[in-house]
């Protein structure tokens, strides 16, 4: 039974997925079924890491005799498709499957008023496969072919509001993008399997002799993962798609934007990692990238009056975090006194961010979603005295607010911390802009507070009243993992985060299995 | 005849399908034409991949009826394998967005590009 979890966790979400269109015109209980089928995810998503942590990398093989048998006699080289899961797959899997469970939970309330709620459904848990699909896999081609299937669902979700117009346009957006980037990525499969005759990642990745040519398809697979993880100067299409989906898909749209996060550290640290030529300058461009993401994330985040919109280009801004910890660290990979001193910290620092910015940024979106279900309008200038009327959304808020600003005792601050502390033994600059974006997202934040919960009570809220409990239920979880996450950092970072650091920095340990030469 | 020139070219090809693919993406203002240039894109990567598995008088991969000169001279079965895949995807990802195209057709009344601008700030 353990030993097919990962094809369990591909395997449940895909039948909660196909079986949601038979509840046509059942609103209520396609609702209770993902909620169900996503529930039962997450608790897979949670027994797959226990294993991977205590017993080391996980590896399946479909259609094999035995699932552990990666090369049968006879073979020298892996030919069946494979999962492979260390401890970074885990920990993006359990933040995948946590937040498509928030995701179906509040969705029960929030879109309750939509029709074709099966279709809703069905592509939520295909979203969740595409991105558990990406986590876990060990090959390239199966790469290329989930994030097609969370690029597809997720645009699909994006354009669900049809009746509205800008629904449709950010869902176009959305789609080329991915579709594009996705097309460069089977581009540089094609490059890496023409030259190493496989499509195994930790076979390639012990081939890898970094000619020209592998340095294109370095360059095709770093760039089409940034534009989908929304790195600038490839991030327009991020506000657009965050704004219209419904709140309730939010959580797992950032994920999947941030299992192609998980793609770029695994092409750069897993793929290319025996590469110690050119590395450090992968890393630099990694946190320059970075550095320019959450500056300009966070000052076109100021002037905006929507305020999902608004919270759309901090999560811009916030992904610059991450890559600033994880580019630090890949900078000094090959350095091993360095790595030491304070490159795994700064690495902590990001990936310790990827789960804290889900958690927050969700339940600062789903407050956004919780106002319009409540007002029917985005734009912060026609709200105003909602705090009365919404006590609990409006906690979850100041809640949510606080966490990405870095105040303490919120999560958001544990892992910025960690950040700040090492990107300034790399280089101070670095630390001063992560810094004043910290100020600069705070400032806004207080804009919308002012504007949408403080102020006199507007008449035509007269009659307003909190959103329906599963709303409320899926906030308070996460404002709750907002303050546990800030309260007890080191229950998270020793648990999951430093195994999942740890597996990207001990690159070796990925490569071997079975014998392989 | 220059050997190299004739042995490279369908990946000649594949460039030129790139370049024509990016610049109908980046350059075009009807929103049709656009999803016809990542329909180009697919094109030129689906011939890369099948272009890479060619060999030059090869048989096809089925063991039990390969009489004993195909030794040695295979194709490979999983670029086309992958190409299939790809071609299956890349139906339902431009069904997808042509779906988008009637929809915004139907919001705006235009394909033009440079008027669907109502998401900006």
């Amino acid at each position: 039974m353990i030993e097919h979890l990962p094809a369990l966790m591909i395997a449940v979400p895909l039948f909660g997925a196909f079986t949601a269109p038979l509840f046509k015109k059942h609103y209520k209980e396609v609702s209770i079924w993902a909620i169900i089928i996503t529930g039962i995810t997450v608790i897979l998503s949670l027994l797959l890491a226990k294993e991977v942590v205590t017993g080391g990398i996980m590896v399946y093989v479909f259609g094999a005799d035995k699932p552990t048998l990666v090369l049968p006699s006879g073979y020298s080289v892996p030919i069946r498709i494979m999962f492979e899961v260390d401890a970074m797959s885990a920990f993006m899997a359990i933040s995948a499957t946590l937040m498509s469970f928030i995701g179906a939970l509040y969705s029960y309330s929030h879109v309750d008023r939509e029709t074709g709620l099966e279709k809703y459904y069905a592509l939520l848990m295909l979203l969740e496969v595409g991105i558990l699909g990406m986590v876990l896999t060990g090959d390239l081609f199966n790469l290329f072919v989930f994030l097609e299937i969370a690029g597809i669902a997720g645009s699909a979700l994006v354009g669900f509001r049809n009746y509205r117009g800008e629904a449709s346009e950010a869902g176009i957006k959305y789609l080329i993008v991915s579709a594009v980037a996705s097309l460069m990525v089977l581009f540089a499969i094609g490059i890496l399997y023409g030259q190493y005759g496989n499509l195994n990642l930790a076979y390639i990745a012990k081939n890898v002799s970094f000619n020209m040519v592998d340095m294109i398809a370095l360059g095709l697979l770093f760039t089409s993962f940034a534009m989908k993880c929304g790195a600038v100067p490839m991030h327009y299409w991020v506000p657009d798609a965050y704004t219209e989906v419904p709140a309730g898909i939010n959580p797992p749209l950032l994920v999947a934007t941030y299992a192609s996060l998980y793609a770029l550290f695994r092409v750069s640290f897993t793929l290319f990692a025996n590469v110690v030529v050119d590395l450090a300058r992968v890393g630099w461009i990694m946190s320059i990238l970075g550095v320019l993401t959450m500056f300009i994330g966070v000052t076109m985040a100021l002037v905006q009056k929507d305020v999902k919109r608004l919270m759309s280009y901090h999560a811009i801004s916030q992904t610059g975090y991450m890559l600033l910890g994880v580019g630090v660290g890949l900078t000094v990979l090959h350095d091993p006194s360095k790595l030491a001193e304070f490159g795994r910290d700064a690495m902590a620092g990001g990936v310790f961010h990827i789960i804290n910015h889900i958690i927050y940024k969700s339940l600062l979106l789903m407050t956004a979603g919780a106002l319009f279900y409540v007002t029917g309008t985005r734009n912060l200038n026609e709200m105003g005295g909602l705090a009365r009327k919404m006590p609990i959304t409006a906690i979850s808020f100041m809640v949510g607010a606080a966490a990405i600003s870095g105040l303490p005792p919120f999560n958001g601050f544990a892992s910025k911390l960690l950040i700040y502390e090492t990107s300034y033994r790399l280089n101070p600059l670095l630390t001063v802009f992560a810094m004043v974006t910290s100020v600069l997202t705070l400032a806004s934040f207080v804009k919308v507070f002012a504007s949408a919960f403080l102020g006199p009570p507007l008449e035509k809220f007269e009659n307003t009243r909190e959103v329906p409990k599963p709303m409320i239920i899926a906030m308070i979880i996460l404002a709750a993992l907002c303050i546990i996450f800030g309260l007890f950092p080191n229950l998270v970072l020793d648990k999951l985060v430093y195994p999942a650091v740890d597996a990207l920095i001990n690159f070796a340990q990925y490569h071997s299995w079975g014998g392989l030469a | 005849m220059n050997g190299s020139v004739f042995v490279n070219f369908p990946f000649i090809v594949v460039a030129v399908l790139l370049a024509l693919g990016f610049y109908t993406i980046g350059f075009k203002r009807n929103l049709i034409k656009v999803v016809i240039g990542v329909e180009i894109l697919e094109g030129a990567v689906n011939m890369f991949i099948v272009a890479l598995g060619y060999v030059k008088g090869g048989y096809a991969p089925i063991y039990t009826q390969a009489p004993p000169e195909a030794v040695g001279k295979m194709v490979l079965p999983t670029p086309q394998a992958l190409t299939l895949t790809s071609i299956v995807i890349g139906v339902a990802v431009t069904a997808l967005m042509l779906a988008f195209a009637v929809n915004i057709y139907k919001h705006y009344g235009t394909l033009d590009v440079t008027k669907i601008r109502r998401l900006r700030g």
